[in-house]
């Protein structure tokens, strides 16, 4: 299982979405599959068409800069962060 | 006793302000929306739903709606997007909502419709055979701002026909519910070469008047326009304002003859003119003008109103709201003759829309 972190932007649009929760996923894509399946709309918040990563979102695995096809090891962290933008 | 509502959208959320049919006291709730950015909130006196338009620069765009007037709000954006070899969806600009149905206007250029209350979405169209259409797309051919199609205004009794505003090149309307459409700028002026006379107008606001659908009035970016026949002809009604550029323009609710427009500096300030804040009315269907500026400050007031800024409520004694690019929202209970200041610190004001509640 991942250890995935979501922003404080997130939470608040979706019913019992938690900060930090484990995901079973080999790839970024796939855990946000996962987190699409339990929080519906959810991948839609972070991804374009594409699929990619929206402008302004980012997604860190073991603390390296990480993209969609990103394979993730069973104790992975996982931060997705909504990068500093906007005023 | 009827309550007013107005919607404020802001560019930190939406915010909702509520006052009793005297219109002096007003209470304000907000921000809604987890402070996006709110391009336009509507009401739907129908069904009772408040929806805005919204596009957050980390999550993308969206339709925000709440069922309770503002208690508990959702967003969807299932359905508001193009394929995947198709443009990006980057906003939703503007509302709409008629017929039981809820149209959003897109850029890139689009008309999207929900039919389930805002629940979900569909494209409706692109009007893809339109002239030029192949450079709509382009973000370096589109106005600042790139709203893409700001505006759709819903025919009142023919479900099918409506125009869409598309910013920079004009309006477009369909009798068939987005199938086909037909160039409707004719009459219109641009101070830039224009390649085909059709298309080609910066059309800022399209506002129709309640008591006839035929007469339109727009505010353009070179001057205000008046049609008689639904948009098919125009006609130049700029002559007794102070100047020919403005964004936010409103229709009276009862006299097809009345109108509303806050003329802007046409420079890159945007602002009203010699900072000295006024509304302008015309009676006479813009034969004539007057400057409405009674309790507006005259010194010192640097203020901007958007394409959505400027509304008119249903009452006997119409109200007019305006909202500003600097947060400040000022309203009017007998149509215009004088205002007061109703709200003075709210975010860089988008929109703002009029419910009247029983």
């Amino acid at each position: 299982m991942a250890e995935l972190h979501l922003p404080p932007t997130l939470p608040p649009l979706f019913r019992d979405l938690p900060r930090q929760l484990d995901i079973a996923a080999t790839t970024v894509d796939e855990a946000i599959d996962r987190l699409d399946e339990r929080w519906p709309g959810l991948r839609d918040r972070v991804c374009e068409p594409g699929p990619v990563l929206r402008p302004h979102i980012n997604v860190y695995v073991d603390r390296e800069r990480a993209g969609l096809d990103t394979t993730l090891e069973t104790r992975s962290r996982v931060d997705i962060i909504a990068a500093i933008s906007g005023g | 006793m009827p309550r007013i509502l107005l919607l404020v959208g802001t560019r930190k959320g939406c915010f909702l302000l509520e006052g009793d049919e005297r219109r002096r006291d007003w209470s304000v709730r907000g921000p809604f929306c987890e402070g996006w950015p709110i391009f336009h909130a509507v009401h739907d006196p129908a069904s009772g739903a408040i929806y805005a338009a919204a596009a957050s620069e980390w999550h993308g765009a969206g339709v925000w709606r709440s069922v309770d007037l503002g208690e508990s709000w959702e967003l969807s954006s299932e359905g508001l997007g193009y394929s995947e070899e198709g443009p990006r969806l980057s906003k939703l600009s503007g509302l709409t909502v008629a017929h039981g149905r809820v149209f959003a206007g897109a850029e890139a250029p689009g008309v999207f419709e929900s039919n389930d209350g805002g629940a979900t979405w569909s494209l409706l169209s692109t009007l893809d055979d339109q002239p030029g259409r192949a450079a709509w797309n382009d973000p370096g051919n589109q106005p600042p701002g790139h709203l893409g199609l700001p505006a759709i205004l819903a025919h009142p009794h023919e479900r099918s026909r409506f125009w869409a505003v598309v910013q920079g090149i004009g309006i477009f309307e369909t009798t068939d519910d987005g199938a086909s459409w037909t160039p409707r700028n004719r009459g219109l002026r641009a101070d830039w070469p224009v390649e085909d006379p059709e298309v080609g107008y910066c059309v800022h606001k399209l506002v129709m008047s309640p008591a006839d659908p035929d007469r339109l009035y727009q505010q353009n970016h070179c001057g205000m326009h008046r049609s008689d026949d639904g948009g098919r002809s125009w006609n130049e009604i700029t002559e007794g304002l102070p100047s020919d550029f403005g964004f936010a323009a409103a229709a009276h609710p009862h006299d097809r003859d009345t109108f509303y427009v806050i003329p802007l500096d046409p420079g890159h300030g945007r602002c009203m003119p010699d900072g000295r804040a006024a509304v302008w009315r015309t009676r006479d269907a813009g034969t004539s003008w007057q400057r409405l500026d009674r309790g507006l400050p005259q010194r010192d007031a640097h203020l901007g109103v958007l394409r959505e800024g400027l509304a008119t409520d249903e009452l006997d004694s119409c109200g007019l709201y305006f909202g500003t690019s600097t947060g400040q929202v000022f309203a009017s209970a007998d149509e215009g003759e004088s205002w007061s200041e109703i709200a003075s610190y709210l975010p860089a004001i988008s929109s703002v829309e009029v419910a009247v509640l029983d």
